[in-house]
């Protein structure tokens, strides 16, 4: 395996295994902070139950969060010190921020999950606010650094150095507000989806109904809300896109000739050899429109910009296929959630729609992780779009295939002991005889 | 003062928190390993209790350290992490393994045979991402070259850090770590025995924190012959040792007297200025020899705003810090002086 490609495959996996965790620490806040304040509200022992299996979930993935989420940081140097010694101060201001949002949340989430005993009601609550805050907070910061590589600005180009640096202007770079609204609604969404997947599954298999309709209740509102959120963000982040990278948009399309009232296409093939994308329905004239809200509009396609410049297409395109086809099945299992809302039914009470639930739990992460795939694999062969190649912001280390394959082999180990942990949390909810207390 | 050196200031500042913070959570793990015989259990529930609620807020600290490092010292960053990329590696292993084995093994609802392999885990990774550490810290002070012509560090990726310096540094880290956690642990346990128990282990390990203190020194008359000519001739040197010595000294009389107040302040302040001797003995350099703070440094322009946000970010996180310790650790000490 070539070093930058085993680069490229060790940043790949640390991101795709750290956005896990990290949505966890931003959507498992509200939930929690829901049923303390409808326990607080009600005076309902179960939600107050709720709130603190749901905190024991939490704290084992905010851990791996933290420690996974320190692999990143190091690994910018460690994998792509050319990319940092350029970039580093530019986007220095949302790091730094990033910082303390990350150190308020390991602060609040510290006297959440441990100090039930120890601090008044009020102030409990409060912390966990602070959590659900600084947890999204800290999401946005990072993806203001993101969005600095898709569409840098807040420098001059000196001897191929960045010079009369602009911080905020780096900082506030026209892709920051799209991307993090998106990213957040996405992970309030996945997070919202896999908790009630959970929960629905318990249900369905009969077990303490009072305590799992209620966690359903919670996090079913919140991912289903946020499941028609996250294609209005998502659209306000394609406009985005079609505006400063007119190729990664080709790319997510399989858009390969200049066009007026360019299609969009559903499914579909790219052939990067023949340059053509086969099997696509093609819904007339709707890109154009998506894309520049005119149906007539003209779209770049891909081979208006020369072969060296151009992402994988057919990995882009799938990717964003995936995404889209993620995202719509959850939001039909959201509409169909509140059509049985409004007929006054119990989600509790309607196994079909519980399966469905189930069946929909992983999408959100699956959409999430695509979605991804789409934004970083689009901007190839770029690291910072049009400034520097990311071949050129490799380590000069040889043997990069050992830490890929230790990285892969530790990942893998986590992921298993947190599935396996997982689990048995949700098994001693409905068994708490079994439980063996630590202290 | 230079905006750079300010930054260099603050990222000090944030290795001696790391060192008397996290530092005593690696130690804890240290200690967890050899809890043995009788009160084995009732160590383990002692530096579960002590750590659970604040090591990740602790391990920001480290964080802090790295981001200062890449947006305010670019260049260096990109250099010591290239050459130093195996002990680096092995720390980031040591640091994921460490905080998830911890976690694993607390929140296992059902523990057995699984939760006792992953507090095995979490034990020997404390024991191993200290020596990590030191091994780092050691080579930044000796072996980062930088060639003066393309501005790129040179070196093969073992000759920095396969050295004896950087390995002694990285036992004298793992000790000072070790001797810190039996110091905090003496005021957290609730129970004589349990204090007993850690008095003794401080003694030992403050007394091999000076022995490894000292062959670090020898090591480094031949190993980081420049950070030995700082710890020996500098204008700062003497009276520095001198009040180092004097914390150690007063730290073990308070061990020996069972005054475990003055301990904890005497170890607190001796490590503190171990780290801060560390890096005056490294100025003006940031990686010896070929990054130094003025030269490697970002431009003013960046540096300042960053400076500035670090202030107003402490306005919000100090108050939370101290709410945070007040929470978790402000329990009477029974049994005291």
């Amino acid at each position: 395996m070539d070093d930058l490609l085993a680069a490229r495959g060790q940043m790949a996996l640390s991101l795709a295994f750290h956005i896990i965790f990290a949505i966890v620490g931003m959507g498992m806040p509200l939930l929690m902070v829901l049923a303390e304040w409808l326990y607080r509200r009600r005076g309902d022992l179960h939600y107050l139950e709720l709130a603190k299996r749901w905190s024991k979930g939490t704290a084992i993935m905010f851990a791996v969060g933290a420690v996974s989420g320190t692999v990143l940081s190091f690994e910018l140097g460690l994998l792509w010190p050319g990319f940092m010694a350029f970039a580093g101060p530019v986007i220095g201001m949302p790091f730094s921020l990033e910082g303390f949002a990350f150190f308020l949340e390991a602060i609040f989430l510290g006297i959440y999950l441990y100090g039930w005993e120890r601090v008044s009601p009020r102030a409990h609550l409060a912390a966990g606010v602070m959590v659900l805050l600084s947890g999204s907070l800290s999401a946005v910061f990072v993806l203001c650094a993101n969005a600095w590589m898709n569409t840098p600005q807040g420098f001059a180009l000196v001897d191929g150095m960045p010079a009369e640096v602009d911080l905020w202007a780096a900082m506030l770079n026209p892709a920051s507000l799209p991307e993090g609204l998106h990213m957040l609604t996405a992970a309030f969404c996945a997070v919202g989806f896999a908790v009630a997947g959970i929960h629905a599954a318990a249900l369905l298999r009969g077990r303490t109904p009072d305590f799992h309709r209620r966690a359903l209740g919670i996090a079913f509102a919140v991912g289903g809300v946020a499941a028609f959120l996250t294609p209005l963000t998502g659209h306000v982040a394609a406009e985005q896109v079609a505006h400063t990278q007119p190729v990664k948009l080709a790319a997510m399309e399989g858009q390969w000739d200049d066009e007026r009232g360019a299609p969009l296409r559903l499914f579909g093939l790219p052939d990067e050899a023949r340059e053509v994308t086969e099997y696509a329905i093609e819904v007339p004239k709707l890109l154009s429109f998506i894309a520049y809200a005119d149906f007539d509009a003209e779209v770049k396609g891909l081979r208006s910009f020369p072969a060296d410049e151009r992402p994988p297409v057919a990995v882009t395109h799938l990717a964003f296929q995936v995404m889209i086809l993620a995202g719509m099945a959850m939001m039909g299992v959201a509409a169909l959630g509140g059509l049985a809302l409004v007929r006054r039914r119990r989600l509790a009470d309607t196994p079909g729609l519980l399966r469905l639930i189930v069946l929909a739990s992983p999408l959100g992460v699956v959409a999430i992780e695509a979605g991804w795939t789409v934004t970083e694999v689009g901007r190839q062969p770029w690291v910072i779009y049009k400034i520097m190649r990311t071949a050129e912001a490799v380590t000069p280390m040889p043997g990069l295939w050992i830490p890929f394959t230790t990285f892969t082999a530790l990942y893998l180990f986590l992921g298993a002991a947190v599935v396996v942990l997982l689990r048995r949390q949700v098994w001693v909810a409905d068994h708490p005889e079994a439980e063996v207390a630590h202290e | 003062m230079s905006a750079a050196l300010v930054v260099a200031a603050v990222i000090l500042v944030a290795l001696v928190v790391y060192t008397l913070t996290a530092g005593a959570d690696f130690g804890g793990g240290v200690w967890d390993l050899l809890a043995r015989g009788r009160t084995a259990a009732a160590e383990h529930r002692l530096i579960d209790r002590a750590i659970a609620p604040i090591w990740e807020a602790n391990h920001v600290w480290l964080i802090l350290v790295v981001v200062l490092l890449f947006v305010c010292f670019p260049a260096a960053y990109a250099g010591i992490s290239t050459v130093l990329h195996i002990p680096l590696t092995v720390m980031l292993v040591g640091v994921v393994l460490r905080g998830s084995a911890f976690t694993f093994a607390a929140y296992d609802p059902m523990p057995g045979g699984g939760a006792r392999r992953f507090r095995r885990l979490f034990a020997i990774s404390s024991l191993l991402t200290p020596v990590a550490l030191g091994v780092v810290l050691g080579a930044v002070s000796t072996a980062v070259e930088v060639d003066p012509r393309t501005g790129r560090v040179v070196g093969d990726f073992v000759s920095a850090w396969l050295e004896p310096y950087p390995f002694a540094v990285g036992l004298f880290v793992l000790a000072l770590f070790a001797y810190l956690a039996a110091v905090y642990l003496i005021h957290e346990a609730d129970d004589e025995a349990l204090r007993v128990i850690f008095r003794r282990r401080a003694q030992v390990s403050g007394v091999l924190t000076g022995g490894a203190a000292l062959l670090a020194f020898l090591v480094a008359r031949e190993g980081a012959p420049r950070i030995h000519e700082g710890l020996v001739s500098a204008a700062w040197s003497t009276p520095l040792h001198l009040v180092t010595g004097a914390a150690a000294l007063v730290a073990l009389w308070a061990l020996h007297r069972r005054r475990d107040h003055l301990a904890r302040a005497a170890a607190m302040l001796q490590a503190a200025l171990i780290v801060v001797g560390w890096g005056l003995a490294q100025y003006p350099y940031l990686a010896v020899p070929g990054y130094t703070i003025e030269g490697a440094a970002a431009p003013e322009g960046v540096l300042w705003p960053v400076l500035i946000a670090l202030a107003a970010g402490s306005v919000l996180l100090l108050p939370a810090l101290v709410y945070l310790v007040r929470v978790f650790k402000a329990r009477p000490v029974r049994g005291d002086g």
